[in-house]
This record gives C-alpha cells, sequence and structure tokens, in this order.
C-alpha cells in the first residue's frame, strides 16, 4: 500500500502531483476505478451494494467502493445525484471522483451527502491534457478546498 | 468567470428569508459554479421530482428543510410520487417505499408545494405563460415547457429543483438563454407511412429517433402533419427526453419559437441535416415493442406521461361496447379526475375494467397485479422504460390498437 507522498520511492512507483478544480470539497485516497464509458447512476448503481447494475456497461457487476472514481464524463438522469448521495450516505459509494467535464449531477450528489451526513466525497475536475497519465495511475490521492485541488498520482504508467 | 451574486442572493445567503433558504442558496451557487453559470434570474415557478422516493438520503434532504422551517417561494408543483394517495390500496410494493414515499409526498407539502403529484403540470391551472423563466425538473415536463409553451427552463433534477423553489432564484445558464434556444440540428420528416391514420405514432416514432439522432442537441422538425395536437407533441416530447437528452425541439409551424425554420434556426445554418423516411418510422415503432403480434397480455397501460382530459376524449368513443378482457390502467391526475367523475365518465370506465391511477405512474412503481406477461401501450416513454425498469415485455400501439387488443387479449393490428 502507499502511503501520502510514498510514491516515487526506490524507483519502484512514480509519483506526481497535479492540479485539478475543486467541484466538491474533501480528501479522498483510494484505488483509480477507470470508468470506460459514461455512467448513469440511476439504474447503473446499486446504492446498497456499490455495484455496476447497468447490463449495458462494460463494467456491470464491478464495485466502486472505497475507490477514486475517474469517470470522463456523467451520463442519464439527474435522479442519478439521489443514488449518488444514497450511496455515499450507505457507505458503499466511491472515496473521490475525478472527471474531465463538469457534471452537475455528480456534483450535487456529493455537494448533498456532505451537507446532511458530513461524509465527503470530493469531486474535481482535470484538465483534458493530465488525463492519460490520470488514467494510468493505480492509486489517486484527491486534496480538495474550495480554492483549489490537488491530484497526486501514484504507481502505473503515467 | 466569477459568479455574480444580487444583493438578494447575499441575503438569501446570509439568512435573511430563513435558514432553509440559505442552506437551498450555498447548494445553489456551488451548483451554478459547477454548471460555469455568471449569475442568478428570478423565477415566475418550479415543478419538483423529488417525491419518488429514491432511498433514505430523498426523505432526510426534504425532511432538513422542513426541520428548518422552509416555504417556497414562488408557485411549486410536485411530480408523481411513489404511492397514489387517492387509492393507497393500489400500491402492493416494499412496505418501506410505501411508507416512506407517502411521507416524502407530505412532506414537500409542508414546504408549501402544491399537492398535483402529476407529471403533466402544464396541463393544469399552473400551466406556465410564453416567455416565462422557470425552473422545472421531469424529462417530460422540461421539454413540453420549453418547446410547446415557450417557457424557459434548463433540465434541473434531483434537490437543485427544490433549492430553486425555496430561493425563488435560478443559475442563468443555457435554455435560459435566448440565444442557447436556437436550432443545431434539421430533421426532415420526407415521408409518412400511408397505413398510419393517427397521428399518436407518428409523433412517438419521430420523437424516438429525433432523441436517438439529436440526443442533447436542439432540433427543429418540419413535416409533421398540420392537424397534430398538444397532445402527439407531448408524446414526441415524452420519447425524445426519453431515447436522448433532449430538452426544447421546435416543430415548424406547432411550437411559438418556429414560425419558419430560419427563425428556428436564428439566422444560422443547420449543424447537421437528419432525413427520416416512412420505413424510418415504421422501424422504429415496430422496434419498440419487445413481443410479436398475437402474443397474450396481461394488461394496458395509457397515460405515461398522465393522461389529459383530451387524451380521455379520444378514448371515451373506443371504450364503448364489449368489455375488454383484460385490465387498462390509465395514470392521470387530481384534477382531470374530478372533471371524469363530473362528466360521468370515471363510471363508465371503471364498468369497463379500467383503473385510474392516480398521483403516481405503472411505470415507476408496484401498481399493475399481473406483470406475468406482456403489457401494451400507446406510450413511447412507458415503451422505452418500463422493459427495464420493472421487467415486463411491452407492445406498442395507438390508442385504437391499445383498446382493441385489450378486447381480445393479445396484440392485434389494425
Amino acid at each position: 500500500m502507499h502511503g501520502f507522498g510514498a510514491g516515487g520511492e526506490g524507483g519502484a512507483a512514480v509519483s506526481e502531483t497535479i492540479d485539478a478544480v475543486t467541484l466538491a470539497a474533501g480528501s479522498a485516497e483510494g484505488p483509480a476505478f477507470v470508468l470506460s464509458e459514461p455512467l448513469s447512476f440511476w439504474g447503473g448503481l446499486d446504492s446498497a451494494t456499490g455495484r455496476i447494475i447497468d447490463q449495458w456497461h462494460p463494467q456491470r457487476d464491478q464495485i466502486m467502493t472505497g475507490t477514486v472514481l475517474v469517470m470522463k464524463a456523467g451520463r442519464g438522469s439527474s435522479s442519478g445525484s439521489s443514488v449518488l448521495a444514497e450511496a455515499i450516505r450507505r457507505g458503499t459509494g466511491p472515496a473521490g471522483i475525478v472527471l474531465m467535464t463538469r457534471d452537475a449531477i455528480v456534483t450535487v450528489g456529493a455537494m448533498v451527502a456532505a451537507e446532511l451526513y458530513g461524509v465527503h466525497c470530493p469531486v474535481v475536475l482535470a484538465s483534458e491534457a493530465d488525463w492519460p497519465r490520470i488514467i494510468g495511475s493505480e492509486r489517486l490521492v484527491l486534496r480538495a478546498d474550495d480554492a483549489k485541488a490537488k491530484l497526486q498520482l501514484l504507481g502505473g504508467t503515467h | 468567470m466569477a459568479l455574480r451574486l444580487s444583493s438578494l442572493d447575499k441575503d438569501l445567503l446570509d439568512g435573511a428569508h430563513g435558514e432553509a433558504a440559505a442552506f437551498c442558496m450555498r447548494l445553489l451557487t456551488r451548483f451554478a459554479e459547477a454548471v460555469g453559470a455568471e449569475s442568478f434570474i428570478d423565477i415566475d415557478g418550479a415543478h419538483i421530482d423529488g417525491c419518488l422516493y429514491l432511498g433514505q438520503v430523498s426523505l432526510d434532504f426534504v425532511e432538513h428543510l422542513v426541520q428548518l422551517r422552509g416555504r417556497v417561494r414562488v408557485p411549486t408543483t410536485l411530480n408523481v410520487g411513489s404511492v397514489d394517495l387517492i387509492h393507497p390500496e393500489l400500491f402492493h410494493g416494499d412496505r418501506e417505499i410505501g411508507t416512506n414515499g407517502a411521507r416524502l409526498m407530505k412532506a414537500h407539502e409542508e414546504l408549501g408545494c402544491m399537492p398535483t403529484f402529476t407529471c403533466a403540470p402544464y396541463q393544469t391551472i399552473f400551466k406556465p405563460r410564453f416567455g416565462a423563466q422557470i425552473a422545472w425538473a421531469e424529462s417530460n415536463a422540461i421539454v413540453f415547457a420549453n418547446s410547446v409553451i415557450g417557457a424557459r427552463t434548463n433540465r434541473y433534477g434531483d434537490f437543485i429543483d427544490l433549492c430553486c423553489a425555496l430561493t425563488g432564484r435560478a443559475p442563468y445558464y443555457g435554455l435560459h438563454i435566448p440565444d442557447k434556444r436556437r436550432a443545431r440540428v434539421l430533421v426532415e420528416i420526407e415521408s409518412l407511412p400511408e397505413e398510419w391514420t393517427d397521428t399518436g405514432p407518428v409523433c412517438v416514432a419521430v420523437g424516438h429517433a429525433v432523441g436517438k439522432r439529436c440526443g442533447s442537441l436542439v432540433p427543429v422538425i418540419t413535416g409533421l402533419p398540420a392537424y397534430t395536437q398538444e397532445d402527439d407533441l407531448k408524446a414526441l416530447g415524452a420519447v425524445a427526453a426519453s431515447s436522448g437528452a433532449v430538452a426544447l425541439f421546435h416543430a415548424v409551424g406547432l411550437t411559438p419559437e418556429a414560425p419558419t425554420v430560419e427563425a428556428a434556426f436564428q439566422g444560422h445554418a443547420p449543424d447537421e441535416t437528419i432525413r427520416l423516411t416512412a420505413d424510418d418510422l415504421r422501424a422504429t415503432v415496430r422496434n419498440l415493442s419487445t413481443v410479436p403480434d398475437g402474443t397474450p397480455l396481461v394488461g394496458v397501460s395509457l397515460g405515461t406521461p398522465h393522461f389529459s382530459f383530451e387524451e380521455f376524449a379520444r378514448l371515451m368513443p373506443l371504450v364503448e361496447g364489449e368489455k375488454p378482457v383484460v385490465h387498462i390502467y390509465i395514470n392521470t391526475n387530481r384534477g382531470v379526475l374530478e372533471e371524469l367523475a363530473a362528466r360521468g365518465w370515471k363510471d363508465i370506465l371503471e364498468a369497463q375494467g379500467a383503473t385510474l391511477v392516480i398521483d403516481t405512474c405503472t411505470y415507476v412503481t408496484a401498481i399493475m397485479r399481473d406483470m406475468s406477461g406482456a403489457i401494451m401501450t400507446n406510450s413511447g416513454k412507458m415503451a422505452y422504460y418500463a422493459p427495464g425498469n420493472i421487467g415486463i415485455d411491452i407492445a406498442f400501439g395507438s390508442l385504437a390498437e391499445c383498446m382493441a387488443s385489450a378486447r381480445a387479449g393479445k396484440v392485434v393490428r389494425l
């Protein structure tokens, strides 16, 4: 397991920190879970188990609990905000989320969970230029406050 | 580009209008930053899609606002809930969903929302005027308000719709802005199936194709029959907002922002042109059914979105005569139910084996008793969602075909 800032030591793993934009504040660390296609949380995520249940999604049956979810864009019904907030409330949701395009449905779900339950699932917006290195990482560390966000990339091929 | 706050916005944030409004304004400012809005505007009304119980968080959010003594600042209507509060005995689903779902609906009323519980608020006395800035949720209501009425809303949804209602403010971006409402895609209907005498299936087929092909881009449609009715455009929008993310369409000569093709494009050229032929439309309608003709039916479901009084007027002549052998469910709202009772139509429908479902909808909750076989509908939206949502087979047909099939007990075509 990598600790914060431990990447790169001994040349085995690489570590690099990049800037991002805060959409919802908080701190998180976890294995990177890169969605190969956009996912609608409504009809696509089972909030009781954290499992992907969209029968057409290539990562069907995988579990996102505790991961840092990396998704290029959001998709689908705005009811996805409720499903994400419910998953965060139950502790089955991702630890944090990295997006490449702004998404109000994801942002609102994380904001509401933070306001109602004090459980923070940070959501950050990363730049297209950094994207290939983000999706090549093994683990991600997010530090997002209202002013700025830092994203640390650990391990992998970036 | 920073978000500019008016003195009202600052007062709302500071709690001058109560703690609930301050809570909502805080969420709204971060939402506005997430969508890149630069300011807020006043709204004339809101429509809330938070009555459907999606888990404890649905109830916790609204109870929090009730505890903070929140009240809506603009006229606010409510979308369908998980149960029929007029006929609670119709619900036969999970007890927690039934109990919490009913409480969720009541809690919204305590915030000052109108107990309309309908996905067709545009066919109630709360219909907005042309050009009104509103904050609406529910995809079919959004597309109808923008397209058929010419009111202005984005695709609002969970939590944010209620935040707009409790503050009377909405972020100024997207379809609130005149030039974002211009058409991008030209959809030309080259020919219509000559055997289709009903505009219902025509509009469902066109809507389905438009949703698939246009995604969230604004289309302008040419070639719809001149006698297309409001309820046909309602069906078109509902399915386009299901198969795609269409929030606004224009139809030349039929919708208020498209007297001509040029007007709909606001002087710009189309980014893309899509041509639909009679064969395309036939294939689209055929693919909406998951079972072949002749399949035995266990029921017929009408009214997704909620049946209007005019749709009942179309239905009544088809109800006369031999009693159907399968159950018919018709989703509608409280206002229409009163009109049906006053005209004696409610008794006629019930005598013919129809169940009037109020406050909710057969495709989102456990209402239909027998789901062991195929259900027939004239709704493109029901046909699109029901197989995935409630796991049933669907046959799609015109209203007349639905009634003929209800009598035959199997899918028949006219």
